[in-house]
Order: structure tokens, then sequence, then C-alpha cells
């Protein structure tokens, strides 16, 4: 493929035989049969697609990052049983169950990706973004991570370290960005607005107020 | 049996760019909300694990084209089929046509939002202790697998680095054939840019994965 050809995981609902109802069709069909089936009960399905649309997302994480940044015993407990302290916020369940948290310094910078399939800590960050679940991202994250944080307008300077993370396995991992300077007098709330979705990811900085 | 995964894309040339998305945006249809939600309701149901959906997505033929919510659907289809739970006559027409062979269970809304949080926890008591040590020197497995594994290629025959022993956690590679959990040691493993990419490689670079115990053997 070559690197200006569309990406085919950009592309939403067009299949190769069809147009882009075709997706809408088939999956109205196969959620016709499966309720006829007795398989689904249709308000599970509303009650599924409410949690992770509007319930579950990455302000959950934002506040477990902003927690370790203003309290050194929840900071250390994060880093030594990241399981236990982000289910003392709450935050619990399905993709989160063996959490490790990763804390980035000014020597190295951490960065997650599952080169295999789409592994993302779910009960403090929701739903991957697309870019997560793509060809480009988990091809290039483990081989030129720089050249992928560039597309995301981040540079780092060349002495800090990037450890690269690939969830191959269940645990889900959380990357605590560092704290941006002139913050000392932000509440705990503040800051969670500084902490961005990729900078729990390892694509973005947390960003100042 | 030859078995084809086509999403070990890590180390791939020739992808391209990754163009960032904002916050917030994760639905670009109304069918992929659907998508999630069968897939996690069917999931629910015990018909089949997370190992088995894993791997009914990747070996899909034509997996490279397609977006990731239809892999998600042409997965759940492929499983549903395997199991003779719907025929294609019955997408086709939209509407049941055979009998409903019965399921272990049928998640219901009340019951969704203890599912979530109980989650499916991997870890299982250890049977034996483990094999390697933090800071132990390992080399993992060069010859390809004929199964579902998630030993990524880029990292197979490569000398790495124990960092942490993550406890007894369910096999992948039997869990998704339905050759049951056979929990082993896992590890995280961390190598060298060098190690994976050559000497090209910008210095500076550590890659982990996480590895069961019998990916694994000791570094010569």
């Amino acid at each position: 493929m070559a690197s200006d050809a569309p990406q085919p995981h950009a592309r939403h609902g067009q299949t190769e035989d069809g147009g882009p109802g075709d997706m809408e069709r088939r999956v109205r069909a196969l959620r016709t049969v499966l309720a006829e089936k007795g398989y689904i009960d249709p308000a599970a399905l509303d009650v599924l697609i409410d949690t992770y649309e509007r319930k579950t997302g990455p302000r959950n994480g934002a506040r477990v990052v902003a927690r370790a940044w203003v309290d050194a015993e929840f900071r250390n407990w994060l880093l030594r049983d990241a399981t236990a302290a982000i289910a003392s916020l709450g935050y619990t369940g399905r993709q989160g169950e063996h959490m490790v948290a990763l804390e980035n310094t000014a020597s190295c910078h951490n960065l997650v990706v599952c080169t295999l399939c789409s592994c993302y800590p779910w009960p403090v960050l929701g739903l991957p973004p697309t870019w997560y679940k793509s060809a480009p991202y988990r091809a290039r994250a483990v081989k030129d991570p720089r050249g992928v944080l560039a597309d995301f307008g981040i540079r780092l300077p060349e002495s800090t370290e990037i450890r690269v993370w690939d969830s191959t396995a269940e645990v889900r991992y959380l990357v605590i960005p560092q704290r941006p300077p002139g913050t000392d007098t932000l509440s705990e709330e503040q800051l969670a607005a500084c902490v961005t979705r990729d900078s729990m990811i390892g694509t973005g900085l947390a960003r100042a107020p | 049996m030859s078995y084809r995964s086509h999403a070990d894309l890590g180390g791939e040339d020739g992808h391209g760019r990754v163009v960032p998305e904002p916050e917030g945006e994760l639905f670009h249809a109304p069918w992929e909300r659907q998508a999630l939600a069968l897939t996690l309701a069917m999931g629910a149901t015990g018909a089949w694990n997370l190992d088995m959906s894993r791997s009914a997505r990747e070996t899909l033929p034509d997996y490279s084209t397609l977006s990731y919510y239809e892999l998600w659907i042409k997965g759940l289809e492929k499983l549903l089929a395997e199991r003779g739970l719907i025929a294609a006559d019955e997408l086709d027409a939209g509407r049941m046509l055979h009998p409903a062979p019965p399921l272990d269970r049928v998640l219901r809304a009340a019951d969704v939002p203890a599912l979530l949080a109980r989650g499916a926890p991997t870890e299982r008591p250890a049977a034996a202790p483990p094999r390697f040590a933090a800071g132990e020197r390992v080399r993992t497995r060069a010859s390809r697998f004929d199964h579902h594994t998630r030993l990524p290629g880029y990292a197979r025959g490569k000398i790495g680095r124990v960092e942490h022993v993550r406890g007894v956690h369910v096999f992948a590679d039997t869990h998704a054939h339905g050759r049951g959990e056979q929990p082993q040691w896992l590890y995280t493993v961390v190598f060298s840019g060098r190690e994976l990419w050559g000497d090209d490689c910008a210095p500076g670079l550590g890659v982990s994965i996480d590895a069961w115990e019998p990916y694994l053997e000791i570094a010569p």
C-alpha cells in the first residue's frame, strides 16, 4: 500500500460490494434475526451503547492522573497496584481487569499500542479512537514511535528514551503524563481538565491550563 | 491446518500516516453502535470466549480492506455461523428461518452494569513457580505458529529481558481454539529497538510485549 493511499480502516460503512447503506442493512438484519431467536435483549443493547457513549470515557482516566499528581501516596499506590488504586475511584471491569500505570518523566516517554488488535483500557479511557485501531498506528508505533508522535505534532528531545508497550495479553496500560509547569495552584478538577486522552496513551502531552 | 492471521501488523512498512481524531468521536455511522452492542451482548451468552472472537476476526480473508466495526460484524457472523446459530439465508432474509438452538445465557438490560463491572479477569492461581525472574535474559520462540497466538511476528526469535512477572493468566493460544484455559505465567519482556529492527534503529527505543511462558526460553 502506498503511503498516500486511502487507509482502509479510515472508511466507514462501505464494503466492496455495497454502498454506504450496505452495512446499515446488514447489521439491521443481523440484529433482527438475533432478537427473533431470543439471543439478544434489545434493551440490553441500548444500555451497552449508553454506557460506552456517555458514561465511560477518558475523563475517568483524567481523574486518576490528576489524583496521582496531587497525592503522592495515591501515585505510589497507582504505580504499585494500578488495578486497586483505579478501582478506589470507581473505575473497574471489562478491559481494565489487570491495570498497569506507566509514569512519563523527562527521561522516559511511554507509548501504548496493540499491534495485534485494539486492546485498550476501557474503564479509564472508554472506547479506543479510530487511529488507535488503524493499520498505520499499529504498524508504526513499535518501529518508529517518533514518527508517530510527529503525526500528533509532538517532538521530544533526542535524549528522551521512548518505551513502547505492546498490549499483547490482558494487561491494560495507562500512561500518567508529566504534569505541565505552572499548575501548582490548580485544583484537582482543573488539573484533570489538562489531561487529554492522547496524553494517557502516550501520543500526546498534558496541556497547559 | 494452516492458520493465518492478517492482524499481525507491528513493524509493517507502507501504511502511511496516523490520522489523529478529536476526543469523543467514537462512532461514524449509526450501525457502528449496534456492531459494538451486538458483539458485547453475544459475547455475554458464553457461546464463545474473547480469544475465539479475536481469532475469528484476524482470520477473515478480507481483513485488510475492512473498517474496524466491519471486522466486528463479519467476525460475529462467522462465530454465529460456525456454531449453527444463524444461517446465511436468515441474514439475506433479515428474519429467522430456522429453529434457534438454546444458549447458556442471554444478557438482560438489568444485568449489563454488573456484567461490565465484573469484566472477565484472566488471572488464575499458580500451579507451579514461574520459570523466569525479572532481569533474566530470554529468547522468544522463532518458529511460526499454526494457530492463534499473541506473540507478534516482529518479536519472534528475539532476545529480550524479563521486566515484570505478571502472574498466571489464561493462555490465549489454547483458549482461542477450545482447548481450555491452560493458564501460564505471563511476563513483560522488553527488547531494544536494535534487537528488533537492526542497527539503523534510532537509539533510545525499548519495546515490550506481554509474553506467556511457552513463548520463551532462556537466552543462550
